[in-house]
């Protein structure tokens, strides 16, 4: 990995990726010791900087960084001064100012985690954990990750780290429009040698897809006998129905994984969802407690794949041997 | 016009601004107006022009000042149909003091104060104190008032008393009026009373909470878009209107390449419709977005390459009438944040004529129609606007068209610095600013 922040999938390339892969695997061993903490980070503060509500992320980028020992803070937007008519660069300068090695930034605006970068006058890195509707780059990187181990657990893919998306087909179902998870799986996916096809009606689309690795389909029936991965999406908000949608009811009928549809799906076909599901929306309940399913799977990665992305952005170069 | 309204002679009373007549000589420029271009001195008396010389070189009379225009262009001052000078309510952002002097510096010798402050210039008392304040400013300064009551596009706003202290244009600038019922009474009311009904083209409803231009880049950027169709949308509208009530119809800020056919063809048929575009959507795209700069942030938004073209085609052919700067300062606060929450709108009054004139590669007259004679005819502005002959009022401005100079937000005399154009180095600027005889602004410096 190059560079000192993680703003966005796209500037990594297949091969920071597979880097990224290759070190959570190291990982994800240290998760399973008894003691599952590495000293690589000793002296590391990092601060998780949420402007937006979020508890998996939050919890598993401050769980990565405690199992690297690095001293964690929290600095949430309800308890902050934005309220105050603080501007948000005063806000991140501020904090910069209390001695930090790594933000780790999610906004409900897009481009916020840029921002800071270019605010920062320092040498601290910022990690992107989610920023509106633009990427979320380590949910992506966990996604990958999970591909990678329940592949070769399931199949015994011979092929070492990345090289299992070579050829692999995905579909990515649902609000794509909304949804920064979208964005950046397909830009790891793709990159790792993997086509993507979206599927959603024309109304959760973004409006352009100029410049974009993707096929685009309307027939969800037509695609997922094809497809090696069904990625569903969550539907962003509730305002969704009637603006976007004329019902949750048609969604599920046209766009949404249910019990009947999953047959459609080839016996090796797996089924992924960043989580949190609207159970029976765009998920049939069944489905995603399935067998086919890797919903918990790509939960249980998130530590091991943060821990990985702040170890090759912070790393002091001590040992990650216990 | 009745004058049944409390000071409805405000303009006319103001008188000459001087105890002791002042001379000015302007020597050594080319004087440049609606009528064309010759070498020529300028001698200006009290608060008019006294001669206009070009066989031979005027003499300064006995304790005339002299300022040396050689090299110059001496053109009417500038007119700014579209400014936001933010008094009262946003004093932190710019004063009519500071805002007039930033005009004065740009070459403006008369700009219109956009009505959307707080309170708004919904009533006689805001624009009674719109023009108290302008008194004392380095140009003129005349508030616009708005359609609707508090900007809020329910009730219209007492038009006819405005009209009555000197308001000619009213605006709910900032947005457009949404309610097609309203804005069509708003211009039936406002065609009996002479005045010009200017619109923030934006339909609400599908412009949602977008923040850029909707497309390419921001899908990209992963940040709600404002489409183009939202602004062709109500042009088209306004111009149906336009054309059943015969109001005088003046179309803010256009920024899509659709807007401006939709023009060309309203003007074919022979709508009384006016429009005006904005040294920024003349000058950038879109792709200054990338990197999520909120200087560069602005409602309607920056554009694609396409529509900028479109927008200097219609400039070029007259299709727009107006270069108006739209100059929205705004605190650094209200910039250093999310794109999202991020306050829209960029200053331009004191980059506006040389963004122009380095940009496009338009003839110098066709520049300055735009920024002076064709907005102070639009915005029905008497005084302003040229031509430069004895016995018109001494509005002028000396422009160094050789001059490079790079903007440095620090340096400029708004009281914001959100400038799009911030190190930019740009060709051509205001040497010297003459506002009603006075010399506002000497060799690139205010003085006052």
């Amino acid at each position: 990995m190059s560079g000192r922040h993680l703003l966005g999938v796209r500037d990594l390339g297949a091969e920071g990726i597979g880097e990224v892969l290759r070190l959570a695997e190291t990982f994800e061993e240290v998760g399973r010791r008894p003691i599952p903490r590495v000293p690589a980070l000793r002296g590391k503060t990092v601060v998780s900087a949420f402007f937006e509500d979020s508890t998996r992320t939050r919890l598993s980028f401050e769980l990565a960084a405690k199992r690297l020992s690095a001293d964690v803070s929290t600095f949430s937007s309800s308890s902050s001064s934005l309220n105050k008519g603080e501007s948000l660069r005063d806000t991140v300068l501020t904090i910069e100012a209390m001695g930090v090695d790594a933000f780790v930034v999610r906004h409900a605006c897009a481009g916020v985690p840029a921002q800071v970068a270019g605010w920062l006058s320092g040498d601290a890195s910022v990690l992107n954990a989610g920023d509106g509707a633009h990427e979320h780059p380590t949910q992506a990187l966990l996604d990958c990750f999970t591909l990678v181990r329940e592949r070769r657990r399931r199949f015994g893919t011979v092929a070492a780290g990345e090289a299992v998306f070579a050829g692999l087909q995905v579909a990515i179902v649902g609000d794509i429009r909304h949804s920064r998870v979208a964005r950046s799986c397909l830009f790891a996916f793709t990159a790792l040698g993997a086509s993507v096809t979206f599927v959603a009606p024309p109304t959760l689309l973004p409006p352009s897809l100029d410049g974009w690795p993707a096929e685009v389909s309307h027939d969800l029936d037509d695609v997922l006998p094809k497809c090696d991965v069904a990625y569903l999406l969550r539907l962003q908000n509730e305002r969704m129905e009637g603006q976007y949608l004329p019902s949750l009811r048609e969604y599920t009928a046209t766009y949404g994984l249910t019990a009947e549809r999953a047959r459609l799906l080839g016996p090796s076909a797996l089924v992924m969802h960043p989580g949190p599901i609207r159970r029976g929306v765009e998920l049939a309940a069944e489905v995603a407690d399935g067998p086919a399913s890797l919903v918990t799977s790509q939960v249980a990665s998130g530590v091991a794949v943060r821990m990985a992305v702040l170890y090759l952005l912070l790393g002091s170069g001590a040992p990650i041997g216990a | 016009m009745p004058s049944a309204w409390p000071c409805s002679t405000y303009y006319s009373d103001r008188g000459p601004r001087l105890a002791r007549e002042r001379q000015l000589l302007i020597t050594g420029g080319t004087v440049v107006d609606q009528s064309g271009s010759r070498r020529a001195d300028v001698l200006v008396k009290g608060d008019a022009i006294a001669a206009v010389e070009g066989g031979r070189v005027l003499r300064a009379p006995a304790g005339a000042d002299v300022l040396d225009a050689s090299g110059c262009v001496v053109a009417p001052g500038l007119v700014d149909l579209h400014a936001h000078l933010r008094e009262p309510g946003a004093e932190e952002a710019e004063t009519i003091e500071t805002g007039s002097r930033a005009a004065a510096l740009g070459g403006y010798t008369a700009v219109v104060a956009m009505p959307n402050t707080s309170p708004p210039a919904d009533s006689a008392a805001v624009v009674r104190q719109v023009l108290q304040l302008a008194n004392g400013a380095c140009c003129e300064v005349l508030p616009a008032g708005t359609i609707t009551v508090g900007r809020e596009g329910r009730v219209l706003a007492p038009m006819a008393e405005l009209a009555a202290l000197g308001v000619k244009i009213f605006s709910d600038d900032g947005s457009g009026v949404q309610d097609a019922g309203l804005m069509r009474r708003a211009m039936e009311y406002a065609s009996a009373l002479g005045v010009v009904i200017a619109d923030h083209c934006e339909d609400a409803s599908l412009v949602g909470s977008g923040v850029v231009n909707e497309g390419a880049i921001s899908s990209a950027l992963g940040l709600p878009g404002r489409p183009a169709v939202s602004e062709e949308v109500m042009v088209l509208r306004d111009i149906a209107l336009a054309h059943v009530t015969g109001a005088r119809l003046h179309l803010l800020h256009l920024s899509a390449a659709t807007s401006v056919a939709a023009v060309r063809a309203a003007k074919a048929s022979g709508v009384a419709v006016s429009a005006e575009v904005t040294p920024h959507h003349l000058a950038l795209t879109e792709d200054n977005l990338a990197a999520y700069s909120t200087a560069f942030k602005v409602n309607p938004p920056l554009r694609t390459f396409t529509d900028m073209m479109a927008l200097r085609g219609g400039l070029g052919d007259g299709t727009l009438d107006v270069v108006a700067t739209d100059h929205a300062p705004h605190p650094e606060e209200a910039k250093d944040t999310s794109m999202c929450e991020a306050a829209p709108g960029m200053l331009g009054l004191e980059t506006a004529l040389a963004v122009v004139f380095s940009e496009l590669n338009f003839p110098l007259e066709r520049v300055l129609a735009a920024m002076s004679w064709v907005p102070a005819r639009i915005g029905g502005i008497a005084g302003q606007g040229g031509p430069v002959t004895p016995g018109s009022p001494a509005n002028l401005c000396v422009i160094d068209l050789a001059r490079r100079w790079v903007v440095q937000p620090g340096k400029l005399a708004s009281r914001s610095r959100n400038t799009p154009f911030a190190g930019r180095e740009l060709l051509g600027k205001v040497r010297h600013t003459v506002f009603a005889g006075e010399p506002v602004v000497v060799a690139e410096e205010a003085q006052r």
